[in-house]
């Protein structure tokens, strides 16, 4: 009965890492992503060709980058955090209220305070969900309101305008190089850095081991408290940083910023393969599922489809991801037991 | 290999003395005492719920002992987290194996130590040449690279001992790592051990198979209820004489079946499979006649009786109530057929801790107590007054919430709440677990009233004496096949411990024998 488990596993090598490639999620979705652009151009070739389509392709999805990128560092672990929105909109009207009260500030220094900001709004959050075990949607979805009342009570009907801000800044929100603009390089280089930490240290594998067993990664001694309050620390500290590229992308910050972008944040992850239970998917499949997502709000318009059906195909796109890695395991599980019955 | 191991063979490196761990009101673990020298392989025994574990999950800092010395290498110790307790040179492969699924098998065995090269980043190529040099000295071939995911349980297994020495641990203690491996992977296995055993460590084997045991291990320490028994050398001792003694218990002392009349089939259960958990399961249950399924934890008998519910799938196969057909993976059907369920676990399935013990009693029945869909506190009452009576469930009023009453009487309001649907057989898992010897007897007693008033009973019971008490029938369930159909004359506790260890006679690993199981069996691939 038992001859084959004496070979345990000897899955055939060849062509692993090629059919590693073909079966990820990134290429997938980068793959879908392509395809719409090259759609949409060849409806309406200024999508892309026009100067003015090709910054706002790259430009507009840098804040939804961000927020997906610590939001994936949240999911990874089993929870979930439904905040970023109002972090993101309370840290965008707080930049625009320091450069008020100090106009000769250096710019560069809202970006740290963004970060700093987020990631303190994003310590409340881990430690509730960690030391108080509550569940991160509720907690999240209480700070949600908690941070959005604040925001509101704070800015009432007043609202930041392009000229409380620098010019120096707005500049920064406009400026290129090499024709890519700067918010995007930002996100980029942010999305690197994580990404690159999250596969080669230590702290970013054992995210994914606590969020594909929890209970395991206790028995393993793993400093699992520690370790989730980093992660929303890291999730808030971007939505921060995403709020500071707001202000400086849209120069008007009124109270309701940044609303609803919490579940862009987490459709963008789930999207790019993210499991919403936990311990797999990529910050890089995270980022690709943001651009698909703003990329389908700019599209689909210009391909004639109205707003009902553009609400709905981002929809089935997040339905299809589930569905189709339930499929996929379901089969993977049945098969294995099989295979093992037979031997 | 390493200081670690080499230091002061003149002391144990693991002491535990009258060590206790109470849950609530139950005590796990009474007054365990163990001592494991450098250098040896300790066999830990005991039936199911012997403490065992319990005294495993102190020492791996899992919980904290409530009173008893316990020191590591002449030192006192007290861990508060697992950690603590790797970072002192404990190992523990637990009898699951607790993996993270989605990661890669190298990663499983490093997590939290992965080889590192310059700029503290994570040296992959090293990660992977370690484990393939860890699965080498296994004999075993797996792929590092492959996610954990879908591995069998002996893989598994395999990886958990990797981990386990690649931590470099002084005691290495192994929670029935045997269960699921095949005869050539035990023998790898226990050359392993016999090499971890020279360079100096100490082990714990915990297993219920004797034979392995005996070919394996030097000492044996036997557990029963949670206390220390006996410790001897294995050379002094023999399988009877530890069998003896891990059931050394009085069977009378328990409440003890009355006669009931056995009157006809009511439950007929015929080849039901579910591939990769239980094969080829047939028995029959009679109105009036209790029969019980023994064995030892993880051997499938509550994904038998789960299927049968049906709350689990099956593969094929039949469950017939009184000679008609039950729709296969429909829990609300096997209810309208006639079976009632009682889970192993009160509080998470059976039972509303919060509400009223009239609304859990009336809760199955709710239908029917509805008058156009709303159910009065007074109904329900009426309704749930002559079952709580009738079972003597000792609140002061229906409306004390379940929470707050003993294990016992919890146990009590989910019986009646299914007596409330009028069943015709009872499956009922563990119908005393966390429940107190004294309130056990009541439980017992209820559940041979039911079948004196002709309602079939399938019981489960990991408590060996409750099984030979209650049943009228025992079939003993071995890694999910049936192994032995005993009749009260012939259960005895030799016999429903040798069936469900597939020692002594009748099993597949039947060349295993245990009168004769001295190390004739030896390392055969070592």
């Amino acid at each position: 009965m038992t001859e084959v488990l004496v070979h345990p596993s000897e899955l055939p090598t060849r062509n692993r890492a090629l059919a590693t490639v073909l079966r990820s999620r990134e290429l997938a979705v980068g793959l879908v992503l392509v395809a719409l652009v090259a759609v949409t151009t060849i409806v309406s070739p200024s999508f892309l060709f026009d100067g003015e389509g090709w910054r706002n392709l790259l430009v507009t999805p840098s804040i939804l980058i961000l927020l997906a990128i610590g939001q994936t560092a949240v999911i990874v672990t089993r929870n979930v955090d439904l905040s970023v929105g109002s972090t993101l909109g309370l840290t965008a009207y707080l930049t625009g209220q320091v450069f008020i009260a100090y106009p000769s500030l250096p710019y560069p220094i809202v970006f740290f305070i963004g970060l700093a900001f987020g990631g303190m709004l994003g310590v409340v959050n881990g430690v509730l969900v960690a030391v108080f075990k509550v569940p991160a949607l509720v907690i999240t979805l209480g700070t949600l309101y908690i941070f959005r009342g604040i925001f509101l009570q704070w800015a009432g009907k007043d609202r930041v305008y392009a000229s409380d801000l620098p010019d120096s800044f707005l500049a920064l929100g406009n400026g290129q190089v090499l024709t890519i603009p700067v918010l995007t390089v930002g996100a980029l280089v942010v999305l690197a850095v994580v990404g690159y930490y999250a596969h080669t240290a230590r702290g970013g594998r054992e995210l994914y081991a606590i969020g594909s067993d929890p209970d395991a990664a206790r028995l393993y001694g793993l400093a699992v408290n520690r370790r989730v309050i980093g992660a929303f620390i890291l999730c808030g500290a971007l939505a921060g940083l995403a709020g500071v590229f707001y202000a400086a992308r849209y120069g008007t910050v009124s109270s309701g910023a940044g609303r609803n972008m919490e579940l862009e944040a987490v459709a963008a992850a789930v999207i790019g393969g993210v499991a919403i239970f936990g311990g797999s998917g990529t910050v890089w499949g995270a980022a690709i599922g943001a651009v698909l997502l703003e990329t389908i709000g700019r599209a689909l318009p210009r391909l004639g489809i109205d707003d009902f059906w553009q609400r709905a195909v981002v929809g089935a796109l997040i339905i299809g991801a589930v569905v189709l890695d339930r499929l996929l395991t379901l089969r993977q599980e049945r098969t294995l037991a099989a295979a093992r019955e037979e031997s | 290999m390493s200081a670690r191991t080499e230091a002061g063979a003149d002391r144990p490196t693991l002491e535990l003395r009258d060590v206790a761990k109470s849950f609530g009101a139950v005590a796990a673990l009474r007054s365990g005492s163990l001592e494991v020298w450098p250098g040896s392989i300790h066999a830990l025994v005991g039936e199911n719920g012997a403490g065992k574990s319990t005294l495993v999950k102190i020492v791996a800092g899992v919980y904290r002992r409530d009173g008893g010395t316990f020191r590591l290498r002449g030192a006192d110790v007290d861990f508060g987290s697992t950690a603590e307790s790797k970072a002192a040179g404990v190992a523990v492969i637990y009898q699951e194996p607790t993996l993270f699924p989605d990661l890669s098998v190298a990663e499983n065995i490093f997590m939290g130590r992965h080889p590192l090269r310059n700029g503290r980043r994570i040296d992959r190529p090293r990660m992977y040449a370690e484990s393939e040099a860890l699965f080498e000295r296994l004999g075993v071939h797996i792929d590092p690279r492959r996610p954990a995911r879908g591995l069998s349980i002996a893989d598994q297994q395999i990886i958990e001992i990797a981990k386990a020495i690649s931590l470099d641990a002084a005691l290495l203690i192994m929670d029935e790592p045997t269960a699921a491996l095949s005869g050539v992977e035990v023998d790898r296995l226990f050359a392993v051990a016999r090499s971890l055993r020279d360079e100096g460590r100490a082990l714990v084997f915990i297993s219920h198979r004797f034979d392995e045991v005996f070919a394996l291990c030097d000492t044996v320490t036997v557990m029963r209820d949670g206390a220390y028994v006996s410790t001897d050398a294995i050379t002094d001792t023999s399988v009877d004489e530890i069998v003896t003694r891990m059931v050394g218990r009085e069977v009378a002392e328990l409440f003890p079946k009355t006669p009931a009349e056995i009157g006809d089939v009511v439950l007929e259960v015929d080849g039901l499979q579910s591939v990769g958990v239980f094969h080829d399961v047939s028995f029959t249950v009679r109105a009036g006649e209790i029969v019980a399924l023994a064995g030892l934890v993880g051997a499938g008998r509550s994904e038998i009786a789960r299927a049968v519910f049906g709350m689990d799938r099956y593969d094929a196969g039949v469950v017939r109530l009184g000679g008609v057909g039950v729709r296969a993976h429909n829990p609300r059907a096997a209810i309208r057929a006639g079976m009632a369920f009682v889970p192993e676990d009160r509080r998470q399935q059976g039972l509303v801790t919060e509400s009223s013990v009239a609304r859990n009693v009336a809760g199955v029945i709710r239908r029917r107590l509805s008058t156009a869909g709303l159910i009065t506190s007074r109904a329900e009452n009426k309704a749930s007054g002559p079952w709580a009576g009738r079972l003597e469930v000792k609140t002061s009023a229906l409306d004390m919430t379940a929470a707050t009453m003993s294990g016992g009487n919890q146990q009590k309001v989910v019986i009646a709440k299914w007596l409330a649907t009028e069943p015709r057989l009872l499956i009922i898992d563990e119908p005393t677990r966390g429940i107190d010897v004294g309130t056990k007897a009541e439980v017992h007693r209820l559940l041979s009233e039911l079948a004196g008033q002709g309602l079939a009973i399938l019981m489960i019971s990991s408590e060996l004496p409750e099984v030979l008490g209650m049943a009228d029938r025992v079939l003993v369930v071995c890694e999910g096949r049936i192994t032995a159909d005993l009749d009260r004359a012939t259960a005895t506790p030799e016999t429903v411990m040798h069936a469900a260890t597939r020692t002594g006679d009748g099993a597949a690993g039947a060349e295993r024998s245990v009168t004769v199981g001295r190390p004739e069996k030896q390392e055969a691939s070592a």
